[in-house]
């Protein structure tokens, strides 16, 4: 249907970022297509290596999930932070992340942690690193006729920690400046970090150097003010009713060394990095747990077959 | 416009109505089923005064299509209380403690809160605060709001209350 639909078609999910841009006119797709009703497209999947979370998987069904929480604590973090309850019970990750909008606190966390969205069209299936997915605001790497049906997330080592970091004006409001971290701590050294960045450009920010200062040596002022000082050089923010662009990479900085000091302190000996599936093509449904493989040799489960079980 | 059939049962009363694609939620239930009860505030998902419970979820009515809830169960204001006119212990909380003013909120207030001591039937003040942060009052300055859904969780934990 979506391909059918052309460049108008346009899925529909929770509708909570969609139908408020149709009413200010900023889309006017001409067929819509409600995937929040496909029940395969809705689903956690905790495995040992990997976690999977099916697209139309709502923020309050993320936050809800204790197997989620034990296992990635800060999409719990993230999503609590995210508009309203009313506005999480319709909001969902495929939504979230497909949207575009550098408001959305999802995407820069995906970026964090490493995520692949999983991308299906009527003419196959392909995997997209979250740190490649963004191209300016609104503009992904989805093409006409393609959407995303879940999101692969390789899951933390136990004793990680982690932070997201949100200022906004209000409850509610979209990130003034937002920082996601995760850091592994070892003999009280960082073995690796991870840091991203919301609403601070066109795009979320993966702070790829930023995370490289602190790696290799314990967390010092010395190395976290070097940190604080790249993610900040990244930046591009506008100005807008949230601050001028000086003050919002101000900000960006504050809410890094904010999340860097709450990472650390929750932060225990990190154990190994589980090890992912031999072949990255079976990311959609290596480790799934509850996975049956009654699609045989097809091995990706086929369309959606990952969740169905 | 081709209009499509789908079907809502609202506080217990199944409808068959005819929608536009384009009809939100709020205009069929306040339009087609003259249910007044939720109000529209700002029609751009801040303000919470259009929420109503759509399968045991608290939703922004003026955010949702129509055509999405063909098949759902809806629970309104007007579904609220007993089938005797008596009202809900939240109704009843609201009116004692003074949690209106203008009462403009008061339909998405309670619906939100009715939905949160589903999920939470202990809640602190700061859960209760928390859990309705997608309602605006410009009146009373919440103070008597959070209260009087406080005093309602009570009520509703003493089992002769259980409806
Ligand atoms: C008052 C308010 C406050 C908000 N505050 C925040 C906030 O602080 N942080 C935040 O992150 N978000 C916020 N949001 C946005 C909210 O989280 C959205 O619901 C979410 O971003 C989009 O999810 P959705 O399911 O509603 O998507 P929809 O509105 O249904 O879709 C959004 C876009 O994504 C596309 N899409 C949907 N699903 C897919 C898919 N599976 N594959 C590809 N494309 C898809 C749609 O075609 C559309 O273009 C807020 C929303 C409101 C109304
Ligand atoms: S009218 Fe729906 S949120 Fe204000
Ligand atoms: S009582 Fe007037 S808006 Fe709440």
């Amino acid at each position: 249907m979506l391909a059918a639909g052309g460049e108008d078609a346009r899925p529909i999910a929770g509708g909570h970022s969609l139908i408020p841009m149709m009413k200010l006119r900023m889309a006017a797709p001409t067929t819509l297509i409600d995937i929040a009703s496909l029940d395969e497209l809705a689903g956690i999947a905790v495995g040992p290596a990997q976690i999977v979370i099916g697209a139309a998987t709502t923020q309050h069904d993320m936050i809800s999930s204790e197997d989620l929480f034990a296992a990635c604590p800060i999409i719990r973090e993230t999503a609590e932070m995210i508009a309203d309850p009313q506005v999480r019970y319709c909001g969902t990750l495929g939504g979230n992340v497909g949207n575009g909008d550098p408001g959305n606190d999802m995407p820069a966390l995906m970026q964090c942690l490493g995520a692949i969205y999983v991308c299906e069209s009527a003419s196959g299936s392909r995997e997209v690193s979250a740190r490649d997915f963004y191209q300016a605001a609104y503009f992904t790497a989805l093409q006409p006729g393609e959407m995303i049906t879940s999101v692969c997330i390789p899951r933390p080592a136990q004793g990680h920690g982690y932070a997201y970091c949100k200022l906004k004006r209000k409850i509610g409001d979209y990130a003034t400046a937002a920082a996601a971290v995760t850091l592994e701590l070892v003999g009280g050294s960082v073995r690796d970090a991870s840091i991203a960045l919301t609403n601070v450009a066109d795009t979320p920010l993966l702070a790829a150097e930023a995370a490289q200062q602190l790696i290799g040596a314990p967390l010092s002022e010395a190395t976290i003010t070097a940190a604080v000082a790249r993610a900040e050089a990244i930046t591009a923010p506008s100005a807008d009713g949230r601050g001028s662009a000086e003050y919002r990479t101000k900000m960006a900085g504050v809410m890094v060394r904010r999340a860097i000091a709450l990472a650390q302190s929750r932060a225990g000996e990190a154990q190994p990095k589980p090890a992912m599936p031999s072949s990255s093509s079976g990311a959609a449904a290596g480790s799934a747990p509850t996975q049956t493989n009654d699609d045989g040799g097809k091995g990706k489960g086929g369309f959606f077959g990952w969740l169905k079980s | 416009m081709a209009k499509k059939l789908i079907t809502l049962t609202v506080n217990g009363e199944k409808h068959e109505v005819a929608v536009e694609d384009r009809d939100l939620l709020i205009h069929v239930l306040r339009e087609k089923l003259r249910l007044t009860g939720a109000h529209i505030g700002c029609e751009t998902t801040h303000c919470g005064a259009c929420t109503v419970d759509i399968d045991g979820k608290s939703i922004k009515s003026c955010t949702r299509f129509a055509v999405q809830h063909d098949g759902a169960s809806i629970t309104t204001i007007e579904g609220m209380a007993h089938p005797d006119g008596a009202l809900h212990a939240l109704q009843e909380a609201f009116r004692q403690e003074h949690g209106l003013q203008c009462g403009f909120c008061t339909p998405g207030m309670i619906m939100r809160a009715h939905r949160l001591l589903q999920e939470n039937p202990n809640p602190t003040e700061e859960e209760v605060r928390y859990g309705i942060a997608g309602n605006l009052c410009r009146c009373t300055g919440y103070q008597n709001i959070v209260k009087a859904i406080l005093v309602a969780a009570e009520k509703l934990r003493q089992p002769e209350a259980a409806e």
